[in-house]
């Protein structure tokens, strides 16, 4: 058996796409909400400090809030207009959080306001990054992590690749399409800044086989003295995770538990690639993104570019959405987070709105025993033994998961679960165990402490 | 103003939309033209024992159920299948008495004190068998020649023997081409046998429809074709080389496929998903260790048939394998270029 094929990476999963619908409709401004809802936590990290008070009137990309330390960033007004109230706002995970509440000016003009330009001739690695940082700008593919963060390479290691995700193996979501297609220059801008500030020689664009159109044209842009090649890889999900990424492009892996950096590699969303090139030679902060909002339940399909902080109901409420909605989801149909609330804003994270009538979801899928069919195991990008991890996590034999079965490898893909006929929720199962299992080392380890 | 509340769901949000119950199905439907073609060389007696076989699984596994207050499982279909493979196992002059302990047994010992679907580590309608198999040996090996010509108007008189006296046989003219070959050494035809014009058990005499059935499952992939692919292969190419060896002492490879229950075990029994090992590489071996093993039972065993046997020591071995052969977790070789 070999060990990898060419171009891709072992098992993942080919759910249906539900891309045509809105990879062919282009990247349109959304109207501005009346008032901004903005959390100070967007990223992953410490949340943002607040530097406004209520009634201060702010200017559209005004500093609002400062990094709140090394793994933040900091928020900007995505509109002019006047802070109504610094209170706890709610977020999608259910937990209230401290943020802001900005009432938009009238029909206002929407100056942008400018800070210092980060210039890519003069500028130094080190400028770029803090200049990243200071930008506001975290992983937009969906994880949200503080992308300066990433960038920082280790004293003791180098990064040989810089690569380019532009895979967006979720269904249904085609914002990063559109970005490849609308924002060549940006993105080439931004490889230019990332090069920089890594010291990588080389670039790899990663693109789906499905989006031919992206890579053609991203060939065409390319400019002469940029070290960058376009390779297209086969239609398979998990493929944009950073790690398979890598072993679809380079052909090795990740070790375990470890960075892209441990094989000389660093891993960009394209959508943030093209933000970091519009936004460091203007010395801007982030305030918008584009976001795919599909699904059956939506009336006006679409890729919006749409202020960061925009009232989700307020958003449904300008696309139309039937009467009849049952499940809303921001992200993809495999990892995205089911709504519970429509208060909750577009943050910087969100990169589609999925909406589902009653009709369109199967409800209470009965479930079923186990029934080893292997389906799961042949799906498991990682190769692990869901159908085990599953009947382990039932009885809650959390450290045999640990040590015997690889839990903590398992990134929550849910391509288990997608493919499982018993609709065993075993990547809830996997979450939770996960999360006892952090839990319980936090506790060894302040124990250890105190000794 | 949107105000619904909003149903709240784990991703994944979409799922690949094949469900438990609907294989299960499948599987049933698959083992329909090997049913039909029992009631048609044994006629109504066939029937009978399919019949009861079906009835007493399902009626146990309801009954077992509710006596342990928990929600009746038969939606799953899987007591079917139990039910229908025990049924084409059997001779069709079985007492039916005998038929219906048969499923209590395989619903009861084969699966519940496991802890039901899932959790048993036998192929259940095997275990029934292999339980009936030492409870009424003569019974169980008692033949009965198919294509009679009363065979639609009249049952064998075995077949409603009171429950507990001893039945009186009349088929013992029926022997199988398996006991033939071990105890007179005839070898009967190729395409007779492929084709099911020879006695046998119930359903398991024609090999071209229960590989039908199984080419069928494999095509809408929900049977894993490794499992018979490994059976099938290593029962013809051990029988082979041993053929090759002497033509005279040994069966023909063919004869050894196409005879006694080998396809209807490699086909629907050996690949019960829940007693065979979960990798690919895994159900290579378990399929290779049941092959070896028919052969060695045929020829140098006891009996004249030894696929129950080989494949519920393959069962047994599942768990094994599945600890052994665990593929390799992304990240954990030495890889780097
Ligand atoms: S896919 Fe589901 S039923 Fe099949 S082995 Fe995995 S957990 Fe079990
Ligand atoms: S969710 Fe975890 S166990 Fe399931 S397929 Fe993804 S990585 Fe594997």
């Amino acid at each position: 058996m070999l060990s990898f094929h060419k171009n891709t990476f072992r098992h993942g999963v080919h759910p249906p796409e539900y891309k045509d619908e809105t990879r062919g409709l282009p990247i349109r401004q959304f109207p501005f909400a009346p008032v901004i809802i903005l959390p100070t936590v967007q990223h992953i990290g410490a949340p943002s400090e607040i530097v406004v008070r209520e009634g201060q009137e702010v200017l559209r990309g005004q500093l609002l809030a400062k990094s709140g330390g090394y793994v933040s960033v900091p928020v900007h007004a995505p509109v002019s207009g006047t802070i109504r109230k610094i209170t706890n706002v709610p977020t999608i995970t259910g937990k209230m959080v401290p943020g802001i509440y900005l009432e938009a000016f009238p029909a206002s003009g929407q100056e942008v306001m400018e800070g210092t330009p980060i210039e890519i001739e003069t500028a130094t690695g080190e400028e770029i990054l803090q200049g990243i940082q200071a930008a506001g700008i975290v992983g937009l593919g969906g994880a949200a992590f503080p992308t300066h963060v990433k960038l920082k390479i280790p004293e003791d290691k180098c990064c040989e690749v810089l690569i380019i995700n532009g895979i967006e193996c979720e269904p249904f979501l085609t914002t990063d399409h559109r970005v490849m297609l609308e924002q060549a220059d940006d993105i080439f801008m931004g490889i230019r800044y990332l090069l920089k500030a890594t010291g990588a020689k080389r670039v790899i664009i990663g693109i789906e086989a499905n989006k031919q159109d992206a890579a053609k044209h991203l060939k065409g842009q390319a400019p002469n003295d940029l070290p960058v090649t376009i390779k297209v890889v086969p239609v398979k999900y998990p493929q944009g995770s950073e790690k398979m990424l890598i072993t679809s492009l380079l052909g090795y892996e990740v070790p375990s538990g470890g960075l892209p950096i441990e094989v000389d590699s660093v891993v960009v969303n394209v959508a943030t690639t093209a933000e970091i090139g519009r936004l460091l030679p203007h010395g801007r902060g982030i305030q918008e993104r584009v976001v795919t909002i599909t699904g059956p339940g939506v009336k006006k399909k679409g890729n919006y570019l749409i202020p960061v902080g925009t009232p989700l109901r307020y958003v449904l409420e300008q696309v139309g959405v039937d009467k009849h909605i049952s499940e809303v989801y921001m992200g993809g149909p495999m990892m995205g987070v089911a709504v519970s609330n429509l208060d909750i804003s577009i943050v910087k994270g969100t990169s589609g709105i999925l909406v589902f009538g009653e009709k369109d979801v199967k409800k209470t899928s009965k479930v079923y025993p186990c029934i080893k069919c292997g389906a799961c195991v042949d799906a498991c990008p990682i190769s692990l033994n869901p159908s085990r991890l599953g009947i382990l996590a039932k009885f809650e034999a959390y450290d045999q998961m640990v040590e015997d079965y690889h839990l903590l490898d398992c990134f929550e893909c849910g391509s288990c679960s997608y493919v499982c006929p018993s609709h065993i929720p075993l990547v809830q199962y996997f979450r939770l165990s996960k999360s006892i299992v952090r839990k319980r080392q936090a506790i060894k380890q302040a124990a250890a402490n105190v000794n | 103003m949107l105000t619904r509340t909003l149903n709240i769901s784990t991703s994944p949000h979409i799922a690949k939309g094949i469900s438990t119950d609907v294989i299960m199905q499948n599987v049933v439907w698959a083992l329909v033209p090997a049913t039909l073609f029992a009631a048609y060389s044994f006629g109504i007696s066939a029937v009978l024992v399919i019949s009861v076989s079906v009835i007493s699984c399902v009626l146990t596994e309801h009954f077992l159920c509710k006596f342990s207050k928990k929600g009746s499982t038969i939606s799953d279909w899987s007591a079917v299948i139990t039910g229908l493979l025990l049924g084409l196992t059997l001779p069709p002059i079985f007492p039916l008495w005998m038929t219906f302990c048969g499923g209590v047994i395989a619903i009861a010992l084969g699966k519940f004190v496991f802890g039901g679907l899932g959790y048993n580590v036998f192929n259940p309608a095997l275990v029934g068998r292999a339980v009936l198999q030492a409870a009424f040996p003569v019974a169980i090996t008692t033949w009965y020649p198919a294509f009679l010509e009363n065979r639609f108007t009249s049952v064998a008189t075995s077949l409603t023997a009171l429950p507990f006296m001893q039945p009186t046989f009349d088929g013992t003219s029926g022997a199988t081409p398996l006991s033939a070959f071990k105890f007179d050494h005839i070898t009967a035809n190729t395409s007779d046998l492929a084709l099911g014009l020879v006695s046998g058990s119930t359903g398991e005499t024609c090999a071209a429809l229960i590989f039908l059935g199984g080419l069928y499952l494999i095509a809408r992939n929900m049977m894993n074709w490794r499992i018979p692919v490994a059976i099938l292969g290593s029962v013809f190419v051990f029988s082979g080389v041993l053929y090759l060896f002497d033509s005279q002492v040994y069966p023909s490879p063919v004869f050894m496929i196409f005879s006694g229950g080998l396809m209807l075990g490699a086909m629907f029994m050996a690949t019960d998903m829940v007693g065979s090992p979960i990798t690919s590489l895994g159900v290579v071996i378990y399929g290779v260790f049941i092959g070896v093993l028919v052969v060695v039972i045929r020829i140098w065993g006891g009996l004249p048939e030894g696929v129950m046997y080989a494949i519920l020591l393959g069962n047994a071995l599942s768990p094994q394998i599945d600890k052994m052969i665990k593929p390799r977790v992304y990240g954990t070789a030495n890889h780097k270029k």
